[in-house]
């Protein structure tokens, strides 16, 4: 499967067991002019893994995806994947990733199996057996009956699922996926991730970026937090949220001064948004108990803390671009 | 910068890519070059009857047609070819993002680059074939010596595919594509010997002729079909291999500065 190259070995964090690296990046620049994409990244990923690059518009997530599938070259730093330092096997890595892309890249001149095939070409699988794989990853996708059709006929959750598809036609060994399920309803958003779920069981390796910080936290067994280039947190969603947003948050609406001396005399973590104050409280009982009876005058919500605090928090609030 | 270890026959995947597409629309491309020869014959023929008697061209007379005939499949070449890779290759790489596509498979940019520009020069040659067919049936093309118009059009096709395809590395937009159409295309279509012998133009004009690749793509394909030429084969052989290399160079440096980033 390797072709004569044996992926790194690595002891894995704390249990003892080793784990095998399909990506490692070190110290990864890229440089526009003078913009800075990415600043001095390093991360890895083991096999099996799902792994998330989340992070505001600009944040440098494509930019690093690209620089991971081969597309564009580093300004600085190494990356291995498979163990093969991507400069020199270019071309072995490239066959063993499926990429999706941000942008739909599908050939809008050729038909949907077409696409399939046309694609298992360039990875040189013989023809009979792309047929094979086509039809079985059509039915997979539930494509079968669009085998024909043309790709502008598509709706975008179908061209998504075919963009999905044609990233499998290699059978890869890692799934790069930047923004999957942006622009997608609820419903094609939940049966990509079935999809994603039954793969993740096939042992595939994914990194994933999205926007739906929802997504990140049910899909990604680990995930990092990018601004301006550069990695903020690093963690599983739930270590995270622990950490970054506690168990309990709650909202108040039209908080008052006497509210705002409460928080800051028992320094309480908290936001302020000038008509909301968003308290970060964990597990103090005590503390929720004389908010709820003392502060609630107007609307309070009661919730549990999640991704999207700790986006928030991380990355501020302010509108990127 | 300039790369050639990344080139291998991989290429050849996406030549087939391009045949695929091309296969759906072939009877419409069938068309003009199955036609446009016999419609150009029948006007000029008709048109220019009494007027002009005989070109002497070469050291002998020829009837206008005669002459001109020829010039059509390169002129035709030309046109294939640069339209091929400068309209198409650029709705393909800019509007369709296939290039982007492909480049997260085992392909190089450089082999994306050679599929296009072979491509471009295998539908020129297409279309050379049909017009050969058509020109030979009406008389217009010396048979065997004849077929040799094949390896010329494919030598003419790559060098019109790769200049077309430089300009697509370069451009800002699509609408520019109509300044080098403008000011390289059109003058050659014009001053190329196509429609009157270079030696006709005054002593100064003719060396500027003579720079044209389609004079002498116009020059090798007369010379096989009609079996008379002023400029010598082997010298405008050389050219269009130097003009394809250069070309196809100054393609590859260029599209790698616009694509990898
Ligand atoms: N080809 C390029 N030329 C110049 N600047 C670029 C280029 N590609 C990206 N950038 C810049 O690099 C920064 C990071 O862009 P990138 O596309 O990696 O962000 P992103 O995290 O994927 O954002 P989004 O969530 O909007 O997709 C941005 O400031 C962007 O403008
Ligand atoms: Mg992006």
């Amino acid at each position: 499967m390797t072709g004569g190259h044996t992926p790194r070995l690595a002891f894995g964090s704390g249990n003892g067991r080793y784990v095998e690296h399909i990506i490692q990046v070190e110290n990864l620049y890229k440089r526009f002019g003078k913009v800075t994409a990415v600043d001095g990244v390093s991360f890895s990923v083991a096999k099996g893994e799902f792994f998330g690059l989340l992070g505001p518009n600009g944040a440098g997530k494509t930019s690093t995806i690209r620089m991971l599938y081969g597309f564009s070259p580093p300004s600085a730093g190494v990356i291995r994947v498979f163990g093969i330092n991507i400069e020199d096997g270019w071309r072995e890595v490239k066959a063993r990733i499926g990429v999706c892309h941000q942008e739909n890249t599908l050939d809008p001149d050729l038909s949907v199996v077409q696409n399939l095939h046309i694609f298992a070409g360039y990875f040189s699988v013989p023809p009979d057996e792309a047929r094979n794989r086509a039809e079985e990853l059509l039915e997979f996708f539930a494509l079968s009956h669009k085998k024909h059709a043309k790709v502008a006929e598509l709706s975008g959750g179908m061209a998504r699922r075919l963009i999905l598809a044609r990233a499998l036609i290699n059978r890869p060994d890692l799934l790069v996926l930047d923004e999957p399920t942006t622009g997608l309803d609820p419903q094609s958003r939940h049966q990509l991730w079935d999809k994603l779920d039954a793969l993740k069981r096939s042992g595939i390796t994914v990194v994933i970026t999205t926007h739906y910080m929802e997504e990140a936290a049910q899909l990604c067994d680990r995930l990092v937090i990018v601004d301006h280039g550069k990695i903020l947190v690093e963690g599983s969603p739930e270590s995270l949220i622990a950490e970054h947003a506690g168990r309990h948050v709650i909202e108040v609406e039209g908080p008052d001064e006497s509210l705002r001396k409460f928080v800051v005399d028992r320094n309480i973590a908290h936001e302020d948004l000038e008509h909301r104050l968003i308290l970060y409280t964990s597990e103090d009982a005590s503390i929720n108990d004389t908010i709820r009876e003392k502060f609630c005058m107007d609307k309070c919500t009661f919730r549990n803390g999640t991704l999207e605090d700790v986006f928030l928090r991380l990355t501020g609030r302010e509108l990127r671009e | 910068m300039i790369r050639l270890d990344t080139i291998s026959w991989r290429f050849f995947k996406v030549w087939k890519r391009n045949l695929v597409t091309y296969q759906k629309i072939w009877k419409v491309s069938f068309i003009t070059p199955l036609l446009e020869p016999m419609l150009f014959i029948l006007a000029f023929g008709l048109g220019f009857s009494g007027i002009i008697d005989a070109v002497s061209y070469a050291g002998a007379d020829f009837s206008y047609t005669q002459f001109m005939a020829p010039a059509l499949i390169a002129v035709a070449v030309m046109y294939n070819a640069f339209f091929e890779t400068t309209y198409a290759s650029f709705v393909r790489m800019y509007y369709q993002k296939t290039f982007d596509g492909m480049l997260a498979t085992p392909l190089s940019l450089e082999e994306i680059i050679i599929a296009e520009i072979v491509w471009s020069a295998t539908k020129a040659t297409a279309a050379a074939a049909i017009m050969m067919t058509v020109l030979g049936v009406l008389g217009f093309v010396d048979f065997p010596a004849g077929l040799l118009i094949l390896p010329t059009a494919l030598l003419g096709g790559l060098a019109f595919g790769a200049v077309g395809l430089f300009f697509t590395g370069v451009t800002p937009s699509i609408e520019m594509f109509n300044l080098p159409i403008f000011l390289f295309i059109t003058p050659m279509f014009l001053f190329s010997g196509t429609f009157f012998p270079v030696s006709n133009l005054p002593a100064w004009a003719r060396p500027l002729a003579l720079a044209f690749p389609l004079h002498h793509l116009v020059e090798m394909v007369r010379g096989f079909g009609l079996g008379a030429h002023e400029t010598s084969s082997l010298l405008s052989l050389a050219y269009l291999v130097v003009f394809s290399v250069v070309f196809t160079l100054a393609a590859l440096a260029a599209m790698r500065r616009r694509l990898i980033k």
